[in-house]
């Protein structure tokens, strides 16, 4: 996971219409639609915020910024989806996003009410990144219904952190802010669980993985792209190679710009 | 031919009354979107209630309202709960 500042905001700027600092800690916030990712991310930045479209999408892109501890971060709200495997814009949009953005953090936010359902989009996000935090939002709801969450254990099934947010009533955003600068920082190192597929796709993985790294350059998780390659997924593939070009031609000018120094 | 174990498509279940899901045998988008949203083999599904016309029809999947079209539902099959199941 090694992008240089420039390039990363460079990458930021021109294929996500989002300006980053270089000392600006990224968050991405992803979650199912209706899980209140908005409404934490209003929490978060207050007023400090921006929106507008994707680039080249009539979907709805909404940024900000705050400080904790006298760090700055920035935070991007994306789409609400069920899932990562890209059908619908949205779909799309979140996936590149997690993938080629490379945020120092990514919250994965939960209906407590449904865990079910939306555990499914948290799984697929492990693969794709480790730094990850799972935040178990709609606590007041759950407890209306009774539902009782046992928080410990699901963070030791899940090897990542998880927070409890009830974010209507602003409660358990202190401890998503602590755990969002310990693992953007480095200091907090999730192992998230992954899925073990069945022999056959393990054993096509093994013999795809080799090759999958010698292009990715560890920016990208090599286990998530040997996958979408089992998968046959065009639309990912078009992705992948928009973004290694982006990759070369930024890398380009920036050789251009040491030459001219 | 005697059936045992029965297999009908979603669109056919009853008002109220809930089954196991065998398998989808719809492809492309329409697929992923209906695993994504948890329905898989296995899944207990619950019919709840019925559109105006006839269609479409919202059904209790893993806690959640789901609506799906006859059209669509007609793909998916599935089987009778044998007595002492679980209920939706």
């Amino acid at each position: 996971m090694i992008l240089s500042a420039e390039k990363k905001s460079l990458l930021w700027q021109n294929y996500f219409g989002v300006p980053i600092r270089n000392d600006q800690l990224s968050i991405a916030l992803a979650g199912n639609p209706n899980v209140g990712k908005s409404t934490i991310f209003n929490a978060l930045t207050g007023l400090h915020q921006h929106t507008g479209n994707w680039p080249g999408k009539t979907v709805n892109n909404a940024h900000g910024s705050y400080q904790y501890q006298k760090k700055p971060f920035l935070i991007v709200d994306l789409p609400g989806t069920y899932s990562l495997l890209a059908h619908t814009v949205e779909e799309q949009i979140a996936r590149d996003f997690l993938c080629f953005a490379n945020p120092d953090v990514t919250v994965v936010v939960l209906d407590a009410t449904s865990l079910e359902r939306n555990l499914n989009l948290a799984l697929q996000v492990f693969e794709i990144t480790p730094k990850v935090i799972v935040c178990l939002n709609l606590m007041d709801e759950a407890k209306k219904k009774n539902l009782v969450i046992d928080v410990p254990s699901l963070e030791r099934e899940l090897g990542v952190p998880v927070v409890a947010t009830a974010a209507r009533q602003g409660k358990g955003l202190a401890e998503l802010r602590e755990k969002i600068l310990q693992v953007a920082t480095g200091l907090l190192q999730p192992t998230p669980r992954q899925i073990k597929y069945s022999s056959d796709v393990e054993s096509a993985l093994k013999e795809l993985l080799p090759l999958v790294e010698n292009i990715t350059n560890n920016s990208l998780s090599p286990r998530w792209i040997a996958l979408r390659l089992l998968d046959g997924d065009q639309n990912f593939l078009e992705s992948l190679s928009n973004y290694l070009d982006i990759d070369q031609v930024s890398f380009q000018d920036w050789e251009e710009s040491k030459c001219a120094q | 031919m005697k059936n045992a174990e029965r297999i009908n498509s979603l669109s056919d279940l009853s008002l109220g009354s809930a089954c196991q899901i065998v398998s989808l045998e719809l492809s492309g988008l329409l697929r992923r979107r209906i695993l994504d949203l948890g329905i898989v083999p296995g899944t207990l599904i619950r019919s709840i209630r019925r559109g105006p016309s006839g269609d479409p029809t919202a059904y209790l999947v893993r806690g959640t309202l789901i609506a799906l079209r006859s059209e669509d539902a007609s793909q998916i099959l599935v089987k009778k709960l044998s007595n002492g199941e679980e209920c939706v």
